[in-house]
C-alpha cells in the first residue's frame, strides 16, 4: 500500500467517525423526545437477498384441531392463521393457514421434474410442464380459502382458534377454463376429478360448471412461487368452495361423467339435502379480529373496530356491527374494494365508555344472503333453545365477543 | 349446381367446426397410454379403473395383521388411534347410517374403499399394495361389517356390483352454478 492510499484511508476513517457523530447528535436532539433505535440490523447476504420482518413482531400461527403440528414423525396436520394481529386483506405467505386430509408430509417438488395431466372425457390428452403452464395468459386474483372445520367453539378463547383456517392470497395462474378448452371438454363431461401428487393423493370431485367459471392453476402467491406448505408448484383454486376442494401439489385433472365420491368427498357424505348444499360452497360470514378474544382494551375511549367478512357467493356487499350483543346494528366501512370470494376488511369508529359489552359482525354479500346468528341457525334446525347450537354445514354463524368493565374481551359462544 | 353449394357449405361449416375445437395454443404434449395407466387411480362408482386382480376374505384377514393395518385401527378393527373399521354394535337398525362413519359400511360405494385404501394405505408406505391385495383387505373389510358373505371373490367385476346398505341413502352434492346461492331460504 503506498503512503498515499494510507493517508486516504486514514482520512476516511476519520471521516466516517466525525460522520457517525454527527449522526448521533442528530439522533439526540437537545429535548431528548425521539426514542433511541434499540440498535441497528447489520446487512448480511441472506437479509440482502430474502427480507424479513423484525425481530419485535410475533405474530404466528398454531397447530388447531386438537392435534398437534407438527408431529413426532414431521406431518402437518392444521395450522391456523393469526387473525387477531391481521392488517389488511392479504395474509402474508408464511402466516397462511394449512389444511392437510389426515396429516401429510409436505412434498418437497422440484418443479423441473413435475407435471400435471389433463385427461378424461376431453378431445386431447395433455402433459403440462410448470414451464409450458407459465406460457398460458394468466389471471392475477385475490381468494380467500377457508377450511370446512373453520368452527367456532366455546371452548376457544381467541380469533386465531375460533376463525384462524381461513387466509386470503393474491393468487395467480392459469384459468382451468383455458387448459379444458385447451383439451376440448366431451359431451358428458360433468365433473373433474382432481388429484395431487402428497402420500394420500388427495382428489376432489368438483362440478364441470365450477371448473370452467373461476378455478385457477396457481403458480404464484403473493407475488411469488406458491409456498410448499401450499402446494407448490402447483395449485387448484377454487373460490368460494370449502378448503379441501383446493387440491395442492396437483398434478392431474381428468374430466368425467359422475360424481367419484372419492374419499375427500366421502368427507362430506350426509343423509340430509340441506346440509349437503351448506357443505359446499361457503356462506357470507364475518368475525371481527380487533377487539377480540383475549385482547384487552387498556382504557376507556376510542377504538378502531376492525374485521374481515367474506362469502363463497361472490362479493361482500355490506357488513353490520352491533355493540349490543345483536339489538342495534350500524353499517361498518368497508375498507377497500370488495373482490369476488376474498377476504374483505370493514372497520368503524368506537368510543368505549368503559361498561360490559357484546360485539358482534354480521355480512350481506352481493347474493343477498344473511350470515345468521347462532340462535337463528338453531330456530331453522327446529333445535332445542336449551341445548348448544350445532351448525350443520359449514359454519358461517355470527362470532359475539363480550368485553368487560375491565377490558377484557371473550368468546360469548354459550 | 346448387348441390354443390350445399355441399360447399357443409365443408365450410364443417371446417368451421373442426377449427374451433382446435388448441388455441399448442401448449404440452400427448400423453402416453403407459403414463395415463400409472395415474389414473381414482376409481369411480362403476368400476371402470379397477386393475386386473381378485382377493378373498381369508387373504384379506392375514394382510390386515402383515401389512400392520391393526396397529392403527385394532385387531378388531376398532380401539385404536386410527378410524374404526367395524360398525359400531348397535344390534339391528333400521337406517344403515346408524352403523356410525365407519368407511366399509357408510361408503355408497365399495369402489371409494378400495380407492382409498390403494392410493393412502398403509400409512407410511402408501402404493405399495398389490392389486391382489387391495382386493383382498377390502373383502375381509366388508365381510367384518356383514356386507358380504365370507367366500366372496373381489375383482374388478364383482366388487363395483357390491350393494352397499348405504347405496342410495345418501344426500347428493346440489347442481351447482354461479351466482347461486348456497341454500335458497337459509336461514332467513
Amino acid at each position: 500500500m503506498s503512503s498515499k492510499q494510507s493517508d486516504r484511508r486514514e482520512f476516511l476513517k476519520r471521516g466516517a467517525a466525525l460522520a457517525g457523530g454527527l449522526g448521533l447528535a442528530a439522533a439526540k436532539p437537545a429535548s431528548g423526545q425521539l426514542p433511541d433505535p434499540e440498535g441497528m440490523i447489520v446487512g448480511t447476504d441472506d437479509l440482502v437477498a430474502y427480507g424479513k420482518r423484525s425481530r419485535f413482531e410475533d405474530s404466528k400461527r398454531i397447530p388447531h384441531g386438537g392435534r398437534h403440528s407438527p408431529d413426532a414423525f414431521g406431518l402437518d396436520f392444521h395450522i391456523a392463521a393469526p387473525l387477531q394481529e391481521s392488517v389488511g386483506v392479504i395474509t402474508p405467505s408464511s402466516l397462511h393457514y394449512v389444511g392437510t386430509t389426515r396429516g401429510s408430509y409436505v412434498p418437497d417438488i422440484d418443479p423441473a421434474n413435475h407435471r400435471l395431466m389433463i385427461h378424461g372425457l376431453v378431445d386431447r390428452e395433455l402433459v403440462f410442464t410448470v414451464e409450458e403452464l407459465r406460457r398460458f395468459p394468466s389471471v392475477t386474483r385475490l381468494h380467500f380459502i377457508e377450511c370446512a372445520g373453520n368452527r367456532s367453539r366455546s371452548s376457544h378463547t381467541t380469533v386465531q382458534e375460533t376463525h384462524g383456517m381461513t387466509s386470503c392470497a393474491e393468487w395467480t395462474g392459469v384459468l382451468l377454463s383455458t387448459l379444458l378448452e385447451e383439451a376440448g371438454v366431451q359431451d358428458g363431461g360433468e365433473w373433474i376429478v382432481a388429484e395431487g401428487v402428497e402420500e394420500v393423493k388427495g382428489a376432489s370431485t368438483i362440478p364441470i360448471n365450477k371448473a370452467m367459471d373461476d378455478c385457477i392453476l396457481c403458480y404464484g402467491m403473493n407475488g411469488e412461487a406458491v409456498r410448499p406448505q401450499q402446494g407448490y408448484p402447483l395449485r387448484l383454486l377454487v373460490p368460494g368452495f370449502e378448503g379441501i376442494f383446493n387440491v395442492k401439489w396437483l398434478r392431474r385433472i381428468k374430466v368425467v361423467d359422475q360424481y367419484y365420491m372419492t374419499y375427500n368427498d366421502y368427507g362430506h357424505l350426509t343423509q340430509d339435502p340441506a346440509t349437503a348444499a351448506l357443505g359446499y360452497q361457503i356462506g357470507p360470514k364475518s368475525v371481527i379480529t380487533f377487539p377480540s378474544g383475549s385482547q384487552r382494551l387498556p382504557e376507556p375511549g376510542f377504538y378502531e373496530i376492525s374485521g374481515l367478512a367474506w362469502s363463497g357467493g361472490g362479493k361482500v356487499a355490506r357488513v353490520e356491527i352491533s355493540t349490543d350483543g345483536g339489538r342495534t346494528w350500524q353499517d361498518a366501512d368497508i375498507r377497500g374494494e370488495p373482490q369476488p370470494m376474498a377476504h374483505t376488511r370493514f372497520s368503524m369508529n368506537w368510543t368505549w365508555g368503559g361498561n360490559a359489552c357484546e360485539l358482534q359482525s354480521r355480512c350481506t354479500d352481493e347474493l343477498g344472503q344473511i350470515q345468521p346468528s347462532r340462535a337463528q341457525v338453531a330456530a331453522f334446525w327446529n333445535q332445542p333453545p336449551d341445548q348448544p347450537v350445532r351448525v350443520k354445514g359449514q359454519d358461517n354463524s355470527i362470532q359475539p365477543w363480550r368485553i368487560d368493565a375491565d377490558g377484557s374481551v371473550h368468546n360469548a359462544i354459550a | 349446381m346448387r348441390l354443390l353449394k350445399l355441399s360447399g357449405l357443409l365443408l365450410l361449416a364443417v371446417g368451421v367446426c373442426a377449427q374451433a375445437q382446435s388448441p388455441t395454443y399448442g401448449l404440452g404434449r400427448t400423453p402416453t397410454a403407459e403414463e395415463v395407466a400409472a395415474w389414473d387411480i381414482a376409481i369411480s362408482p362403476d368400476g371402470k379403473e379397477l386393475p386386473a386382480g381378485s382377493g378373498t376374505v381369508a387373504e384379506g384377514e392375514e394382510l390386515y395383521v402383515l401389512k400392520t393395518c391393526f396397529v392403527c385401527h385394532g385387531l378388531n378393527g376398532s380401539g385404536a388411534t386410527a378410524p374404526r373399521l367395524i360398525k359400531r354394535d348397535v344390534g339391528e337398525v333400521d337406517d344403515p347410517w346408524d352403523y356410525g362413519r365407519v368407511l366399509p359400511i357408510r361408503s355408497p360405494y365399495a369402489t371409494t374403499v378400495w380407492d382409498y385404501i390403494n392410493r393412502g394405505m398403509p400409512l407410511g408406505m402408501e402404493g405399495t399394495l398389490t392389486p391382489d391385495e387391495v382386493y383382498s383387505i377390502v373383502a375381509y373389510l366388508l365381510f367384518l361389517n356383514d356386507v358380504i358373505e365370507e367366500d366372496v371373490v373381489l375383482d374388478q367385476d364383482s366388487l363395483p356390483k357390491i350393494e352397499m346398505p348405504n347405496r342410495n341413502n345418501f344426500a347428493r352434492v346440489p347442481d351447482w352454478f354461479p351466482g347461486q346461492p348456497r341454500l335458497e331460504g337459509y336461514p332467513y
